[in-house]
């Protein structure tokens, strides 16, 4: 009998593809951002409302996950960005090898924003690094305030969570600050904005967090590595 | 439900090792586990025996070691558990704590039986 020490991570393979995207996004100057909820939150609402303010001289992609359909490609498109949908075939999250075959056709220099919108599921997407700059979680009103304690891998891993559909707070018995508040027990010091997609209250806020983002991350990238 | 692609890669890494050892056989292999890993370790199992039934690692036992959020205090150094997200330092009731693990989804060691010829062909080259 013989024990052979391992010590590496089980993911290493989607971990390797994944640090190999996040230096294309970097040197290219894109900001990546994987957008994560349970089916039905609002990531293609949030994406609709997002893409029809920017101008449309603006350099952003969409990369949208589901298991079956084109539905979400095809609300996307709409507003004349490029959008392409990755369908899974049942796999219940994308990997990072999803990403990178859709992206062979596009020129990552032309692009400053990637929106990848993840397949709806609070669980397995937290575990596939995709090379995003960050992760983002979207809780919408109707569901529970525990969430983050139920789900605390996908809350502890994303640096904001987006409160949607808070235009039906006087109809749903959901308490904000508890929300808030178990999600920063997971991940203290998180960012929290909330977002109506239907009254777009929130939204310009949204869009000022993800300028800010990639403004960072622009900044970082003239920095002489340290 | 994302154990099956896990248990997959896991089956992967081992047979990637095994074929670097000709005429061993894999017994068991460890895995480490971290609580905000969102693996569920009985539906890990379930697949990993699904997968590998029929197959050349047919047998393999998978051993899984659960870990648990670990943080560091600032003032104070001290490294404890993290239980209910309580993240207080239990030594000196600081709250300026830091994440140091917890999220480990890693293959820790493998066990394998190197059967006669291979260990007399080891011998003799």
């Amino acid at each position: 009998m013989n024990q052979v020490l391992l010590q590496k991570k089980v993911l290493s393979e989607n971990d390797r593809v994944a640090e190999s995207l996040r230096d294309r996004f970097r040197q290219n100057g894109v900001l990546c951002v994987n957008l994560i909820s349970s089916p039905g939150s609002g990531k293609t609402t949030l994406l609709e409302r997002t893409l029809e303010i920017l101008p449309s001289e603006a350099r952003v992609a969409v990369l949208t996950g589901d298991i079956q359909t084109e539905n979400d490609a095809n609300r996307l498109k709409r507003f004349g960005f490029p959008v392409k949908q990755i369908t899974t075939g049942g796999t219940c999250h994308l990997d990072a090898r999803m990403i990178e075959k859709h992206l062979e056709d596009w020129d990552l220099a032309k692009l400053d924003i990637l929106f990848i919108e993840n397949v709806g599921n609070l669980v397995c997407p937290s575990s596939y690094d995709l090379g995003e700059a960050a992760k983002i979680v979207i809780l919408s009103v109707a569901e529970g305030e525990d969430k983050p304690l139920k789900y605390p891998s996908i809350f502890f891993q994303s640096e904001l969570l987006i409160l949607s559909k808070t235009d039906l707070l006087p109809h749903a018995p959901f308490d904000v600050e508890l929300a808030e508040q178990n999600a920063r027990r997971v991940h203290p010091g998180m960012d929290v904005l909330h977002v109506s997609c239907l009254t777009r209250v929130g939204v310009a806020a949204w869009i000022r967090w993800i300028e800010q983002k990639r403004a960072a991350q622009v900044e970082s990238k003239a920095q002489p590595a340290g | 439900m994302h154990e099956m692609g896990i248990a997959n890669s896991i089956l992967e890494a081992v047979a990637t090792e095994v074929r670097r050892r000709p005429g061993s056989r894999a017994s068991r292999v460890g895995v480490r586990i971290g609580e905000l890993a969102a693996i569920d370790a009985d539906s890990l199992t379930f697949c990993f025996d699904a997968l590998s039934r029929d197959t050349d690692l047919e047998g393999l036992q998978l051993e899984i070691e659960v870990c648990p959020r670990r943080h560091r205090c600032d003032p104070c150094s001290e490294t404890f558990d993290v239980h209910d997200y309580e993240f207080a330092c239990p030594k000196c009731g600081s709250m300026q704590t830091k994440f140091v693990s917890g999220d480990e989804l890693e293959l820790a060691y493998l066990e394998v039986e190197e059967n006669e010829s291979s260990a007399l062909a080891e011998k003799s080259s």
